[in-house]
């Protein structure tokens, strides 16, 4: 007769812990996927409602633009300090341009843009989404036969998704300024020295990649916000949780879309 | 008319609502009363499909709402107007666009013809040029009526509240309840009120239901719930604790 084997606690207790998580992600995966659906679904409300998107699209993307254009300036001055540290003594100082252009276009105007935007407006769609949650605004919102996911999310996702490339656009400018200020002001290069080979360098397809990443990064951002926001409860902790929840996970989804997109796209 | 059959509903392992059956008659002022966690609000919700039900149905005019597809739901949920339990007035919306959202989502009408609508709505419950104010400059009462105002702007066949006289004083409380009964007798709507204020109750209901611990224990007129020889029902319109004994008795 076999005898039942009893495993230590010990060693149940990660597997149990592994166990846990897992079924917490799918579950979260699943509700996501359901809510992504429906979205997706009502995509149509865009041009049925087109106040609640332009006004979005101000208060979402508009009224980001201030903050993303200190972080594109102070980047692009950055940028191009340390590029006129490294490079001297070893190459020419006319490759800062470029050097500043291709870096600023590719990697740091979308990247940085989206995780401000991942502080800024996916912490807020979370954050008021969840109040209007826990103070059953979305019940009342439903209860009039008014899709919440129509009202509520589409109009956000589109907004962020259209706005955050247009503010791309606009960071890559001003970091580029800032790089130009920075090099001809504070140090010894001169405007025909910095702009001198960007055409050169210049390939319309690193714009274009730099906007499309944006692009994705927006939406999700605006996607996780209001996942985040409809699925919050209890009360004010629990809105607060889902702020916290939103920036976080919509800057790591910001990071990783960001390396996934690198490998397609380049 | 509304049918309730046999509705269930447990939350994280925890039923709520052990079947609950009903039929709420069309016109009537149905009052559902019952302790805190009992289940009355949680029951409010699957009458409008705001929750389904794990199982059971809900039909509403003959139509299931329970479990419909969303479509079916919208349409069926056009027949209601709900007042919650916190007034839910949408925040960055000022008193007249709370008012008249249903109107601007669902109707044709132009913005003359909804302004002349949430005046006529906000006359009803007494707070007539407050269209411009924004929901935090509002009193609770204030807030509760407005909501009033929003549940009846599309002229619905039901409405329902949730606790309305729940953190309001005696006396705005009792304004409420008189504004529940003139909705009923001028709208002829169906009314279905879910509180734990026996005086409220007493007022405005044709009939109580009282839900304990998930299921109706008692359905009556106002006579035959004060004549009543349950003891959990006795002592909840006395406002007496319960006796454990006595409940796990029942059940």
């Amino acid at each position: 007769m076999s005898r039942a084997v009893t495993i230590p606690a010990i060693l149940l207790a990660p597997v149990q812990l592994i166990g846990k998580l897992l079924l917490e992600f799918t579950s979260e995966l699943g509700r996501f996927g359901i809510l992504m659906g429906r979205i997706t679904k009502e995509l149509g409300a865009i041009f049925s409602r087109r106040e609640l998107f332009i006004r979005e699209c101000v208060r979402l993307g508009v009224e980001s633009l201030p903050l993303v254009l200190l972080v594109g300036l102070f980047t692009g001055a950055v940028s191009g300090w340390q590029l006129h540290y490294q490079l001297e003594g070893y190459m020419p100082f006319d490759m800062i341009g470029p050097g500043v252009f291709k870096s600023i276009v590719l990697e740091m105007g979308p990247v940085l843009t989206g995780l401000v935007i991942s502080g800024r407006v996916a912490a807020s769609i979370a954050a008021e989404l969840g109040t209007m949650k826990v103070t059953e605004q979305i019940d009342a919102l439903e209860s009039m036969a008014i899709s919440s996911t129509r009202y509520l999310a589409v109009p956000r996702i589109a907004a962020m998704t259209m706005m955050t490339p247009v503010l791309v656009t606009q960071v890559n400018f001003i970091a580029i300024m800032g790089a130009w200020f920075v090099t001809t002001v504070f140090l010894s290069l001169t405007s025909s020295q910095f702009f001198g080979l960007i055409p050169s360098f210049f390939d319309l397809y690193d714009v274009f990649s730099g906007l499309l990443k944006s692009l994705f990064f927006g939406m999700s951002s605006a996607m996780i916000g209001c996942y985040v926001g409809f699925d919050a409860s209890g009360g004010a902790e629990g809105v607060g949780s889902a702020t916290i929840k939103a920036f976080v996970w919509s800057s790591l989804t910001v990071l990783v879309l960001d390396f996934l997109l690198a490998m397609i796209l380049f | 008319m509304i049918i309730s059959r046999g509705i269930k509903k447990s939350f994280g392992g925890k039923q709520v609502l052990r079947g609950v059956d009903m039929q709420i008659d069309s016109g009537e002022s149905l009052v559902i009363i019952g302790q805190s966690g009992c289940g009355k609000s949680v029951f409010l919700k699957h009458l409008v499909g705001l929750l389904d039900p794990d199982a059971g149905e809900i039909l509403v005019d003959g139509d299931r709402i329970s479990n419909a597809k969303r479509a079916d739901v919208y349409r069926i949920r056009m027949k209601f107007g709900v007042l919650f339990q916190s007034a839910a007035l949408f925040d960055s919306m000022s008193v007249e666009q709370n008012v008249g959202l249903g109107l601007v989502e669902h109707t044709k009408m132009t913005k003359g013809e909804i302004d002349k609508r949430v005046a006529e709505c906000l006359e009803m419950v007494s707070l007539s040029g407050i269209q411009k104010q924004m929901p935090s400059e509002l009193s609770g009462g204030m807030r509760k009526r407005v909501g009033l105002a929003r549940a009846i702007a599309m002229k619905p066949q039901y409405i329902l509240y949730d606790e309305p006289t729940t953190g309001l004083d005696p006396i705005t409380a009792d304004s409420i309840n008189d504004l529940i009964i003139q909705m009923q007798q001028e709208l002829k709507v169906t009314s279905i009120i879910v509180t734990h204020d026996m005086v409220s109750a007493f007022k405005i209901a044709d009939r109580l239901v009282m839900l304990h611990l998930g299921r109706v224990i008692f359905s009556g007129t106002e006579q035959e719930i004060k004549t009543q020889s349950i003891d959990i029902v006795r002592r909840f319109i006395a406002g007496e604790s319960e006796d454990k004994q006595v409940v796990t008795h029942y059940f």
